[in-house]
């Protein structure tokens, strides 16, 4: 950079930069943004990194003990005594990000002109223009070009010729960024568009828009329920196998998944000081172990409380509540009573553009197959397995199961087992996207049980549509009256449902009066 | 036996309780309604007999408790029907007094406004259609019996009615209150959001910080406490009782015979949501806050503890668990704050294994042991 010639810079536009009101001062930047090359801007950052001082008519930029008068490039021996730094408030950073953001459409790097361009989508300057104009000649990119042309139709949307607004509002009746609309709504009213045809074409511009923008919203919900619904499927999967073995709610199940999720945390802390280079793979490695773990817990649950209280629901019930009393105390005497911090690995993070409006977050993405692998791996052990044979055959009729030599007793510990390893896996997905702390488990419990007395007991498929049926209805209900609504009609759709089909989506043919 | 066609319903009612139910109901009543009252109006604060206004809110407190416990009892220990929701019916009462005690604030608020000081905060104008007539002693009152009633009535149809019981049941319940409990943190519904109704000033015109009314409200407690108990025993005794014992032994048994246990569980059901109403109004003023964390699960599944250390299926066990536990409960959360979950977790799982029919039933089956020895001797 050093070597860079700095004759291009006009040295009273940057005086300008000094000067006492904002407007000087954001016209001076919009002149640097004209001048794209480097020397501009490296002024315009020096500005936006409070870099940028003021002494005697010359303005300096000022980096790590380093002087150079902006104007010329020279190199000063020490900062002048009364040098005083160059403030801008948030107006004018707002402007200087944007005109930072055009000279970055000149950037050799592709990824570098997308992001930039991304950036220029909002509060565009009308001043930008042409600035966008000969980025748009230069550029070779179809996506970065059409993002640019969405920009630049911003731009002069307030232009003075007819004919220009009339184009730049066709231009982004192919956009679908919401706060287009609010661009265009004023280009629709004769007050403020006098031309008739720009009007009638503002018209048809915000309708694709909003049709788009309609779209976009359906599939997203769609998405974020199915995401949701893949989460209630792995914490119900787990319920829904204790549950149907033996007849009792474990209200650990959420501490259970609580486990799990401080299991990710566990081995995320071995691998960042033990094999900081496999880092991004530590949760591949927690799943086995998040499983095992659990899984012990959980049989050690069964073994020493639940097992005792056979027969008594009710009681195992209340048993088991006082369980996860002692699982949520005891994270907080090991971790602390604060969220522990689990990252994404990086593969993770980041996210798919299904549409311009639309960002499908690789994380939920991840997580949705994950719960569709836990489901093959659950139906694999419970239908070709002969634990899983046995499992469904205590689950039918214990007493028939126990009479042609299924070990029943064994079988408890074994399912429960399984259910709360399970539960582990569904605390490994949990802990990539929300809190982990002490008590992330306690909301799980109703919603996982609604979502087995919905599907039915001992069925699969009946847990799938219900977790995801669930998933999805909650949150379209949320969109539509939002949260707290939401919930309450989804438990009355439940007491409504139950009163048709008490049995379930998927009952369980039997003859039985009592279980 | 006594002749059921003959004797008036009041003799009926009162001699359900025994007469060491009756002894022991006024050794209680000269202790809460004499002495305790006595001894801290009268007595000047040095004294050492003088029973400090700490110990009379506390003991005002965990009467409520009782009177929700033995409601408890009803429907889970008689009637086999575990509620995780109890809580709901618990803080609907005390909203709805909590709504009158709002309004006796009058304009000493913060705002000096008519309006409640969270309604000025949030910028209503008018009080909400809900609150109208909450400035009246005796509409409140209707209010405390009828809504919770109500609530629980059109719930439990439902849900009986479908024939959804045991852990169905419970959870569906602990849904219920967990959804009550969204549904009144928010600002909107009119009840003041998170922090709920406090810095009550008076009853009825009548400071509610004086010793005076802190007294009259535990004797209130007291005296509704006791009044639960004969009624209960009276309820357990009867026919009614049997068949809702019936119902929680062998419910099929009970619909072949030719009963249909829907009306049973219904009554006994909404009977106990307006007893926890009723406690419920008794706790707000004592405590001097109702927020909606009281209708929190957690809340709610504490109350079964109670009831599950005293000692299910009978009708002073629960009293003794609410006492145990909350005493407990303000020892541990001042003395081992961090070890309090712990214990009460081992509370849950130890009476649960090793104590199914509570201190009660350990005490009774200690009794029987001894009356053996005599007998062998």
């Amino acid at each position: 950079m050093g070597s860079m010639s700095y004759a291009a810079l006009d040295g009273a536009t940057v005086k300008q930069l000094a000067a006492e009101e904002s407007e000087d001062k954001m016209a001076a930047i919009q002149k640097l943004a004209q001048v794209a090359d480097p020397a501009a801007v490296k002024v315009l950052k020096a500005l936006n990194e409070d870099a940028l001082y003021v002494s005697g008519g010359r303005v300096l930029i000022v980096y790590d003990e380093k002087t150079t008068d902006a104007a010329t490039g020279e190199l000063l021996a020490s900062l002048p005594e009364d040098a005083e730094g160059i403030s801008i408030n948030n107006r004018i950073r707002a402007t200087l990000a944007n005109a930072l953001a055009g000279l970055r459409l000149f950037d050799a790097n592709s990824q570098v002109r997308l992001v930039a361009a991304r950036e220029l989508q909002t509060n565009v300057d009308p001043l930008m223009a042409p600035l966008l104009l000969r980025a748009l000649a230069k550029e070779s990119d179809q996506k970065i070009k059409s993002l640019l042309e969405l920009a630049h139709a911003q731009a002069v949307l307030g232009d003075g010729d007819p004919m220009v607004r009339l184009a730049a509002v066709k231009t982004l009746g192919e956009g679908s960024d919401p706060s287009i609309r609010s661009l265009l709504i004023p280009l629709t009213q004769a007050a403020s568009e006098p031309n008739a045809d720009v009007r009638a074409q503002a018209e048809v511009s915000l309708r694709a828009i909003n049709s788009r923008l309609q779209v976009g919203n359906l599939v997203s919900q769609i998405f974020t329920g199915l995401s949701l619904g893949s989460i209630l499927l792995l914490a119900a999967l787990g319920l829904a196998i204790t549950y149907g073995v033996m007849g009792v709610i474990n209200m650990a199940h959420g501490e259970l998944l609580m486990v799990g999720a401080y299991t990710t945390y566990g081995m995320q802390s071995i691998f960042r000081s033990h094999f900081p280079d496999w880092i991004d793979w530590y949760m591949v490695a927690a799943i086995p172990v998040a499983f095992f773990v659990a899984a012990i817990v959980g049989m050690i649950m069964e073994r020493t409380v639940i097992r005792w209280l056979y027969g008594r629901a009710l009681e195992t019930l209340l048993a088991t509540w006082g369980l996860s009393l002692i699982l949520i105390q005891a994270a907080r005497a090991l971790f602390g009573a604060q969220n522990v911090e689990v990252s994404n690995p990086t593969w993770m993070s980041g996210g798919f553009e299904l549409m311009s409006n639309v960002q499908l977050p690789f994380n939920r993405v991840v997580i949705i197959g994950f719960s569709l692998f836990v489901l093959a791996l659950v139906w694999v052990l419970m239908n070709k397995t002969r634990l899983g044979m046995f499992v469904r055959a205590v689950t039918q009729n214990r007493t028939m199961a126990g009479c042609v030599g299924v070990p029943t007793a064994r079988i408890d510990t074994l399912a429960f087992g399984l259910g709360a390893g399970i539960a582990g896996l569904g605390g490994v997905a949990l802990s990539q996207i929300s809190n982990v702390g002490p008590d992330m488990g306690q909301g799980y419990i109703v919603d996982s049980f609604m979502v087995v007395v919905l599907g039915g007991v001992g069925q699969l498929a009946g847990a799938v549509w219900a977790a995801l049926g669930l998933g999805v209805a909650t949150k379209f209900l949320e969109g539509w009256a939002g949260a707290v609504i939401a919930k309450i009609l989804v438990l009355v759709f439940i007491i409504i449902f139950i009163q048709k089909r008490p049995q379930g989506l998927f009952a369980l043919k039997g003859r039985f009066v009592d279980n | 036996m006594i002749d059921t066609k003959r004797t008036p319903f009041i003799t009926r009612f009162l001699s359900a309780t025994g007469r060491r139910g009756w002894v022991a109901l006024g050794l209680f009543a000269l202790l809460t309604l004499v002495l305790m009252p006595l001894l801290h109006l009268a007595l000047p604060a040095d004294n050492p007999f003088h029973v400090s206004g700490y110990v009379i809110t506390l003991t005002g407190k965990i009467l409520c408790y009782a009177i929700v416990a033995v409601a408890m009892d009803l429907i889970w220990g008689y009637t086999g029907i575990l509620s995780l929701g109890h809580g709901v019916f618990f803080a609907l009462g005390g909203y709805a007094f909590g709504m009158y005690l709002m309004r006796q604030i009058g304009r000493d608020g913060s705002y000096k406004s008519d309006l409640p000081d969270f309604m000025v905060f949030l910028d209503w104008k008018e009080l909400p259609w809900y609150w109208s007539g909450s400035d009246s002693m005796l509409w409140t009152i209707v209010l405390v019996l009828v809504v919770p009633a109500l609530l629980a009535f059109i719930f439990g149809f439902f849900a009986f009615r479908s024939r959804i019981k045991g852990v169905y049941f419970s959870i569906i319940t602990q849904a219920m209150t967990y959804a009550f409990m969204l549904l009144f943190f928010r600002n909107e519904t009119g009840f003041g959001g998170n922090n709920g109704f406090t810095d009550f000033k008076r009853i009825l015109g009548y400071g509610i910080t004086t010793p005076e009314m802190r007294v009259t409200l535990f004797a209130l407690s007291a005296f509704t406490l006791m009044a639960v108990l004969v009624l209960g025993r009276y309820l357990v005794t009867s026919k009614f009782g049997r068949v809702l014992t019936a119902i929680r032994d062998a419910e099929t048994r009970v619909m072949f015979i030719g009963y249909n246990p829907l009306g049973y569980k219904l009554f006994i059901w909404t009977l106990s949501a307006m007893l926890c109403a009723i406690a419920g109004a008794l706790y707000v003023p004592q405590v001097g806050i109702i927020n909606p964390s009281e209708m929190s699960p957690a809340n709610s599944i504490e109350i079964a503890i109670w009831v599950a250390v005293g000692g299910r299926g009978t009708l002073i066990g629960p009293v003794f668990g609410a006492f145990i536990v909350n005493l407990a409960k303000s020892y541990f959360t001042v003395a081992f704050p961090e070890y309090w979950l712990f214990f009460l977790g081992a509370l849950f799982v130890g009476v649960t294994l090793w104590l199914p029919s509570g201190v009660v039933g350990l005490w009774r089956t200690m009794m029987e042991k001894r009356l053996e020895k005599r007998g062998a001797r």
